[in-house]
């Protein structure tokens, strides 16, 4: 399959003698691998899922066209990274990985059209997928309906737990509570202007941010909204001048970020001098490229992985990632949750001992993964996963310098009580 | 009886009944048997753009209206449908673990804590029936009576047209407590009790697509052929001669617009329970401009045509996104190009140009070989 994706310019050969390089750290950490014939396909596979003797079918859904592409482009390097990696050292119970793409182009019911073949036609037994939260619930009554597994990897608003996802991302809990704290305790933060895109992850990111602003005792002094695309941000930016709030506490997304940091340097509010602070937690450095480092430095933003972090799985993976998709790429927080898929169904299958979807689902809770680039994370019975908060602060070249991260591993909380 | 606009518009002769048969057959017969039921599913949805494509061939290839907002009647009609839909879905029950239950998920999310008012009527089947047509057709009335009464046309009634796509899409996306934002309306499970979604319901649903399609042509064609058929065409070719023969066009006009807004609002709602959810990418303008162009590449000047031409878009709009999944977009634009640089009149018109003539030589052969008989045995 993989042979047949446009825009492959390496050699398979290559690419996978590569890719075995890249995941020799890997391979000795994760042991022997185990063998096809030890689990024989009839007892594997009892649900009719794309295995054979040698192989297994996974699907990758993501937007390769359209407005979304700019995002998605990132997961899915990371996803055919992952297979490359899995396959050099072994594949899963012993089966190679075989891929098939398909292009949401930005459209939802192309997503759930999409998911459909993938579940109906190919069978796949797991699908990589779905970037915004629209995409997610096109295709989440496809995945509920056909009993497939999807593994998505963008933070998002929550509200959600179904037992045919895995999120690999965060839930907005776990990405605003602890900047919230730190921006608070480091920084003596006491108002906050808070602006987003419309749509729900905004507003309910921006719900839960009010609701902890405010049982610290703070100010919230604006909340606002604006369509997405929106370019205008010169009323909101005089609103801020005029309400001196400490920190600016922004959720816009795509192309409005271009213009709305533009914007903010040209009405001469320099992120840089913190004054007001900019608190975000939709600018990876994917969106860098496109905002410029020179407009964005000095700004804050609040993920769980930095293509920065320093240890040492994360440095394997970057310099895979380099070797496979070119120097000049940047790795955002997005793009790692989509690498981790891959490995945690990979661990699930294995602990389960089967591809069926259900024993998977059951074998999923409590699966852990100390290869990630991130450090260390683990699937929490409501299939979100564990993980670390970090608070970066962006640098000229478009980089984030790691300034905090929390000690211990964030719950995940999908429906956070008391902020609803 | 010839038609002022071509020849395969004689529907009620002989050419016209043999279009419909086989166009009839193929959908009710050669598709499902060729196809499985998750393939079928997909043409089912390539059919509801077929309801807006024979709208358009009404208004735009008879009427010379050129709406770039069909997504609009589409968008109602499938949101009309969609919140009948989401309501049985979101009973007390399935909604328990919400702060307020009983209510749509996309309302709780947006700490809405009771159902609007204007939702509250959506519960009732009927009513959502009537709706569904009547709601957009409404809608294309004032659109129509304040541009048509005012003669606006043409060029500008396209760029309207489009400016309400947008605005209705800002108005979807921006009103997300009632309207489920940009998301759309999810989810949707059960008609009166019945699961939409099992491989026998698609089934069913497919074959209430394709006879509620076969409907709207022989409806289409109906007009078509009268005398008000007539009028149009020629307010398309000649709107100040019928004007000053007495005829009051703009009433003709809102007419045949708001019937193309009640034939793409039939299309919505039965993709809204086709496919499960509807969304506001359909609202807007691209997906507007996209139903015009599935009628330009089957003909505008044909309801056959539309009918094929939004069938054959859309299958190959996915079978290039399955074999290419990052170039297919440019096959598209290929596809679109070529259909407009080499046959203007769509694929009706190459039809009726190359295929029509050799098909009518062949059939007065074999009516002539007979008679050629008979003479001989009177001969004898």
């Amino acid at each position: 399959m993989r042979d047949d994706v446009p825009g492959n310019t390496l050699s398979v050969s290559r690419r996978t003698l590569l890719a075995g390089i890249a995941s020799l750290p890997v391979l000795a950490m994760m042991g022997q691998p185990l063998l096809a014939s030890d689990y024989p396909t009839a007892t594997v596979n009892t649900t009719g899922l794309a295995v054979t003797d040698d192989t297994v079918k996974v699907g990758i859904l993501h937007s390769v066209t359209g407005t979304m592409a700019i995002s998605e482009t990132g997961s899915v390097q990371a996803e055919k990274l992952a297979i490359e990696q899995i396959n050099a050292a072994g594949g899963v119970l012993g089966r190679k990985i075989e891929f098939i793409q398909e292009d949401g182009a930005s459209d939802w019911p192309t997503f759930a059209e999409k998911a459909k073949k993938l579940l109906v036609q190919d069978k796949a037994a797991a699908v990589f997928g779905c970037w915004t939260s629209a995409s997610r619930k096109a295709v989440l009554p496809v995945f509920e309906q056909y009993n497939g597994m999807l593994y998505y990897p963008t933070f998002y608003e929550g509200l959600e737990e179904s037992p045919n996802v895995i999120y690999t991302g965060q839930e907005a809990t776990q990405q605003i509570l602890a900047g919230i704290d730190w921006v608070v305790k480091e920084k003596g933060a006491k108002s906050f202007y808070l602006l987003g895109s419309d749509y729900i992850w905004p507003r309910t990111s921006n719900k839960i941010a009010r609701k902890h602003i405010e049982k610290l005792g703070l100010e919230v002094v604006g909340e606002e909204y604006y369509p997405l695309g929106h370019t205008q941000f010169n009323s909101v930016i005089n609103k801020i001048k005029l309400r001196k709030p400490d920190v600016i506490y922004a959720i816009v997304v795509g192309g409005s970020n271009v213009a709305f940091y533009k914007q903010l340097k040209a009405a001469g509010i320099d992120l840089a001098k913190e004054k007001p602070l900019l608190l975000t937690i939709s600018v990876t450095e994917d969106e860098i490229l496109g905002i410029g480092g020179e407009n964005m430095a000095g700004a804050y933003a609040m993920m769980k992985y930095f293509q920065s972090l320093d240890n040492d799985n994360n440095k394997a993976f970057v310099e895979a990632f380099k070797k496979m998709w070119g120097d000049n790429i940047v790795i955002g927080d997005v793009t790692q949750a989509a690498y981790l898929g891959p490995w945690l169904w990979k661990a699930a299958v294995e602990k389960a001992g089967s591809f069926d979807i259900d024993k998977v689902k059951a074998a999923s809770p409590g699966i852990e993964l100390t290869t990630a680039p991130e450090g260390y994370v683990k699937i929490h019975d409501n299939h979100h996963l564990w993980s670390k908060a970090r608070v970066g602060r962006a640098k000229l070249d478009g980089q984030y310098e790691v300034v905090y991260e929390t000690s211990d591993l964030m719950e995940p909380d999908p429906f956070p009580e008391g902020y609803q | 009886m010839q038609s002022p606009m071509h020849s395969d518009s004689t529907f009620f002769s002989r050419q016209g009944w043999l279009s419909f048969v086989v166009l009839a057959a193929i959908l009710l017969l050669v598709l499902p048997a060729a196809f499985d039921i998750f393939r079928l599913n997909l043409i089912g949805k390539y059919l509801t753009y077929a309801f807006v494509a024979l709208g358009l061939v009404l208004c735009w290839g008879m009427g010379g209206i050129l709406s770039l907002g069909q997504g609009i009647f589409f968008g109602l009609g499938g949101y009309c449908m969609a919140m009948f839909l989401k309501l049985e879905a979101s009973t007390p029950e399935a909604t328990k673990i919400q702060s307020t239950p009983g209510i749509p998920d996309f309302m709780d999310w947006n700490q809405l804590t009771e159902l609007p008012v204007w939702w509250q009527p959506f519960h009732s089947f009927g009513f959502t029936l009537v709706a569904i047509i009547a709601v957009p057709a409404l809608f294309a009335f004032v659109i129509g009576a304040a541009m048509f009464k005012r003669r606006v046309g043409g060029v500008y009634f396209a760029i309207i047209t489009q400016a309400v796509a947008a605005i209705m899409t800002i108005l979807i996306i921006g009103q997300q407590g009632y309207t489920g934002g940009v998301n759309g309306i999810t989810d949707l499970r059960t008609l009166l009790g019945w699961d939409i979604r099992t491989d026998d319901a698609k089934l069913i649903l497919y074959f209430v697509c394709a006879a509620l399609l076969l409907g709207c042509v022989l409806l289409a064609q109906a007009i078509n052929i009268s005398k008000f058929g007539r009028l149009l065409v020629a307010m398309r070719d000649r709107e100040d001669r019928v004007r000053f023969s007495g005829y009051d066009v703009s009433n003709f006009k809102i007419f045949i617009f708001c019937l193309a807004a009640a034939f793409s609002a039939i299309g919505g709602a039965m993709f809204t329970l086709q496919v499960g959810f509807m969304s506001p990418s359909f609202v807007g303008i691209v997906p507007s401009i996209e139903m015009v162009i599935f009628c330009a590449v089957g003909g505008r000047l044909s309801l056959f045509g539309a009918v094929y031409g939004a069938l054959i878009v859309n299958a190959a709009k996915t079978s290039f996104s399955e074999s290419f999944p990052e170039l297919w977009l440019f096959a598209m634009g290929g596809l679109f190009i070529a259909v407009v640089m080499a046959f203007p009149n769509g694929l009706a018109g190459l039809y009726r140009e190359h295929a029509e003539p050799w098909l009518r030589r062949l059939l007065k052969r074999s009516v002539a070989r007979p008679a050629v008989a008979a003479a001989a045995n009177t001969a004898n």
